[in-house]
C-alpha cells in the first residue's frame, strides 16, 4: 500500500469519527435563537404539564419551551449543569456544589418587596453563603394520615409521642391490616429527619457548620425505630411505596406517613374518616414536626442569556401570583410558597387541608438543607437502616455516620 | 488498484465499528481512569489533581468494601448453583424423547425477558409483602405466617427474592450453552464406554460427558463470574427506591452508580476510582478461576 492509500483510509475513519462527533448533543437544535428552555420533573398529578405549558406560552417577552422530564430528573439536571447551556431555567433544590462550581446564578434581586411574603424557612433552604439561588414554587410536606374510626375501634387516641405511635402501630394491626406504613424500607428514608427533630436534634447544627445529631439522644430515638420494626405493626413489602397513597387507600395499613399531595385521593377514598398528625415528639425536650421541601426555580449560569432567563423567572414565580396559586393548589395538594397566597387558597380553608397548613406553620422543618450533602445522607441512612432493620449498635453506627458528615461539611468550606 | 479497493473495503466494514468502539468504549474508559486522579465533583473536566486520594477514599469506604465482600460471597454461592442447575436442566432436556424443542424453548424463554420487568413482577407480585402475594398465599396453604420478603432483613429473606429472580432469568441461557456442548460429544465415545462396561449413568457422566463439557464449563463459569460482580438490574429494581438503596446486598455497581451519577452529588473522581478497583477485582477473580480450572483439568 502506498502513502496515498493510507491517507485515504485515514480520511474514511476520520470522517466516521467526525460523524460521531457531530452527533453529540449541543442541545441547540430545533430552537430559535432567543428561546428559553425551561425544565420540570414529571409531576404525577394530572394537569400540571398543561398548566406550565400554558404559563410559558403566556410569557410576552420571549419564546419559552417547556421540557417535561420523566425518570431520574435530579441526575439529569446535575449532568446538564456540568457543561450545557440548556436548560436556561429549571426546578431543583439548590446544592452547595452547584454554587461552588458557579453553575447557578443568584436570584435574590428578583424578590424585591415580596421577600417577606415568602415562607422564610424556604428561602433559607435555597440560600448559600447569604445568596438566594432558587425562587420557591410551592411547598411539599409529609404528614401522618390515620383513620379515626380504626383508632376508636382499638380504643386509642391519636398518638402525640413516639411511644404512643409505637403502641398504636402494634394495636392497630389486625388480620390483613398493619398498623403503620412508612415506606417499604420501614421508614428509614422518610422518618430519619423527623425522628431527629422529635428528639430536639437535626441533620445539621443551626449554623450548618457541624452535624446536628452528635448526641446520645440520637441513638435513643433510632432505637425507637428499631422497636417499631420488631413490634410487628409495620407494613413492609407493599406494592406501592410511601409516596403513593395506595397502601392507605386500599386499607393495607391503618396509618400511613405520606405527602400532602395525596390528600385529594385519600379523602376521595375514605371521606370524612381521615385525620392528619405531625410526626410525634420523643418527649418534652423534642418537638412535633412536619418536613417541608420545595422545588425552586433556578437559572443555569451557562444559559445563553442569563438576564432573559432571570426576567422570565421573576415574571412567573414572583409576579404572576394567580399562576402560582393554581400551580400549588389546583393539581394534587401543595401549599403556596407565599403566605399571602396560602391564606386565600381554597382547598386549605377547612378539614385536613387546613390542619396541614397549620402544622407547616407550627412545626415545618427543612427536609434537605443545602449543606446536607448526598454522601452524608447516605452514611446516615445506612446507619439508621442497620440500627432499625438489622439491630446494629446505634452508638457505633452513628459514630461512623458522624465522621462522614463532618468530613463532608469540612469539604464544603475548603 | 485491488490493494486500494481492499483497504477501502476493510475500513468501510471495520471503520464504523472501530469508531464506535473508540468513541463509546475506549475513550470513556481512558477518561474515567483520568478522572480517578482528580477531584471531579459535578464536572468531567476537572482541574484539581488529587493523586491517589480517590483510591484511598474508596478503599477505606466501608460501603464499597462491604459491597465487594458481599458480592464475592454472592458469586461463591450463585455460580456453583447456576452451573449445577443449568447442567441438570441441559441433561434432562437433552434426554427427553418427545417435544424436546418445546422444553428447550420453555426453559430458554425467561432469558428473553427483561431484567427490569422480571424484577418488578418478583417484587410486586410474586414476593409482595401483602398477605395476598403469591409467595405468601403459598405459605398460607402450609400454615406459614405471611412474610415481608424484600423488607425482611433478619433473616435475610430478600436473598430468596434476588437469587430466584436471577436463576429464573439466566438458567435457560447457560442451559443452551450446555446443550450445544452436549450435542457435540461424539456418540461413539458413549458406545465405547458402554462396551467397556461403564455404568450408563454416573461413570459415563464422570468420564465421558464431563470431560466433553470442559470448554463449555470454562465459558459458563467465566461469564457467571463477571455477571455476578456486574449485578445491577434486578438488585436496583428490587431493593432500590426513590430514596436510595439499603446498605445490605448493595452490588458494587449500584454503589458506583450512586457515587458518580446519583442525584445529590456526582462525584465522578471517586466513582471512577471505584470502577478501576472493581475492574481489577474482576480481572483478578477471572484469572484465579481460570488457573484453578486449568489445574483441575
Amino acid at each position: 500500500m502506498g502513502v496515498e492509500l493510507d491517507r485515504r483510509s485515514f480520511l474514511v475513519v476520520a470522517g466516521l469519527l467526525g460523524l460521531t462527533a457531530c452527533g453529540s448533543n449541543t442541545g441547540r437544535e430545533g430552537s430559535a435563537e432567543g428561546t428559553l428552555r425551561h425544565w420540570y420533573h414529571a409531576y404525577g398529578e394530572d394537569g400540571v404539564q398543561d398548566a406550565v405549558r400554558r404559563y410559558a406560552a403566556a410569557y410576552p417577552d420571549a419564546r419559552v419551551e417547556v421540557q417535561w422530564n420523566p425518570g431520574d430528573y435530579d441526575s439529569k439536571i446535575m449532568t446538564a449543569l456540568q457543561n450545557s447551556a440548556v436548560p436556561d431555567v429549571f426546578e431543583a433544590q439548590v446544592k452547595v456544589d452547584w454554587v461552588r462550581q458557579r453553575q447557578v446564578v443568584p436570584l435574590g434581586d428578583l424578590l424585591g418587596q415580596t421577600r417577606d411574603d415568602f415562607v422564610r424557612a424556604l428561602l433559607d433552604s435555597q440560600t448559600v453563603d447569604g445568596e438566594l439561588y432558587g425562587i420557591p414554587q410551592a411547598i411539599d410536606t409529609q404528614v401522618l394520615y390515620y383513620r379515626p374510626s380504626l383508632l376508636e375501634k382499638a380504643g386509642l387516641t391519636p398518638p402525640w409521642t413516639v411511644d404512643e405511635l409505637l403502641d398504636a402501630a402494634r394495636r392497630l394491626t389486625t388480620d390483613g391490616v398493619r398498623g403503620l406504613f412508612a415506606g417499604n424500607d420501614g421508614g428509614v428514608g422518610v422518618l430519619t429527619a423527623p425522628l431527629l427533630w422529635s428528639a430536639g436534634l437535626d441533620l445539621l447544627s443551626e449554623d450548618g457548620k457541624a452535624p446536628g445529631f452528635d448526641d446520645p439522644r440520637a441513638a435513643e430515638v433510632f432505637g425507637k425505630l428499631r422497636e417499631l420494626h420488631r413490634g410487628g405493626g409495620l407494613l413492609l413489602g407493599a406494592p406501592t411505596d410511601w409516596a403513593d397513597p395506595g397502601a392507605f387507600v386500599d386499607g393495607l395499613a391503618a396509618m400511613q406517613w405520606t405527602g400532602l399531595w395525596n390528600l385529594p385521593e385519600i379523602t376521595e377514598a375514605h371521606g370524612d374518616d381521615v385525620g392528619v398528625l405531625p410526626f410525634p415528639r420523643l418527649d418534652a425536650d423534642g418537638a412535633e414536626s412536619v418536613p417541608v421541601g420545595a422545588y425552586s426555580a433556578m437559572v443555569n449560569a451557562r444559559s445563553a442569556d442569563v438576564d432573559a432567563a432571570k426576567a422570565y423567572v421573576k415574571w412567573l414565580w414572583v409576579d404572576k401570583t394567580e399562576y402560582q396559586t393554581e400551580f400549588a393548589t389546583a393539581f394534587g395538594a401543595h401549599l403556596p410558597a407565599r403566605r399571602s397566597l396560602a391564606e386565600r387558597a381554597e382547598p386549605l380553608r377547612d378539614g385536613p387541608g387546613k390542619r396541614i397548613a397549620e402544622l407547616v406553620t407550627a412545626g415545618g422543618r427543612i427536609a434537605s438543607p443545602a449543606r446536607w450533602s448526598a454522601r452524608a445522607n447516605t452514611a446516615l441512612s445506612d446507619a439508621v437502616s442497620r440500627i432499625a432493620r438489622e439491630g446494629a449498635d446505634p452508638a457505633a453506627e452513628l459514630r461512623t455516620a458522624l465522621d462522614v458528615a463532618r468530613d463532608e461539611i469540612a469539604r464544603l468550606d475548603r | 488498484m485491488s490493494g486500494r479497493r481492499a483497504a477501502l473495503a476493510f475500513w468501510l466494514f471495520v471503520g464504523p465499528f472501530a469508531a464506535g468502539l473508540l468513541a463509546f468504549t475506549y475513550v470513556p474508559i481512558g477518561w474515567s481512569a483520568y478522572l480517578s486522579f482528580f477531584d471531579a465533583r459535578n464536572t468531567v473536566t476537572p482541574t484539581e489533581f488529587v493523586g491517589l486520594g480517590n483510591y484511598a477514599d474508596v478503599l477505606t469506604d466501608r460501603a464499597f468494601l462491604d459491597s465487594i465482600g458481599t458480592f464475592t460471597v454472592f458469586a461463591a454461592f450463585v455460580i456453583p448453583t447456576t452451573v449445577v442447575l443449568a447442567l441438570a436442566l441441559a441433561l434432562l432436556v437433552n434426554q427427553v424423547r418427545v417435544a424436546r424443542a418445546f422444553f428447550r424453548s420453555v426453559f430458554f424463554l425467561p432469558f428473553a425477558c427483561s431484567y427490569v420487568v422480571a424484577s418488578l413482577v418478583w417484587k410486586m407480585s410474586l414476593f409482595s409483602g401483602v398477605d395476598s402475594g403469591v409467595a405468601n398465599t403459598a405459605l398460607g396453604w402450609f400454615g406459614g405466617q405471611p412474610q415481608a420478603w424484600v423488607g425482611t432483613v433478619d433473616p435475610p429473606l430478600y436473598w430468596v427474592v434476588l437469587v430466584t429472580a436471577r436463576l429464573w432469568l439466566q438458567l435457560g441461557f447457560y442451559m443452551i450453552l450446555f446443550i450445544a456442548a452436549l450435542q457435540r460429544i461424539p456418540a461413539h465415545l458413549y458406545e465405547a464406554a458402554w462396551t467397556d462396561g461403564a455404568s450408563p449413568r454416573w461413570q459415563t457422566f464422570r468420564h465421558v460427558t464431563l470431560p466433553g463439557l470442559r470448554g463449555a464449563l470454562v465459558a459458563v463459569l467465566t461469564l457467571n463470574l463477571i455477571n455476578a460482580y456486574q449485578a445491577f438490574d434486578e438488585f436496583y429494581n428490587i431493593l432500590g427506591d426513590s430514596r436510595g438503596y439499603p446498605p445490605f446486598a448493595r452490588p458494587p455497581l449500584v454503589y458506583l452508580y450512586y457515587t458518580s451519577l446519583g442525584s445529590g452529588g456526582q462525584d465522578l473522581g471517586r466513582g471512577s476510582a471505584g470502577a478501576v478497583v472493581l475492574a481489577l477485582v474482576i480481572a483478578l477473580a477471572t484469572l484465579l478461576s481460570g488457573r484453578v480450572l486449568r489445574r483441575a483439568g
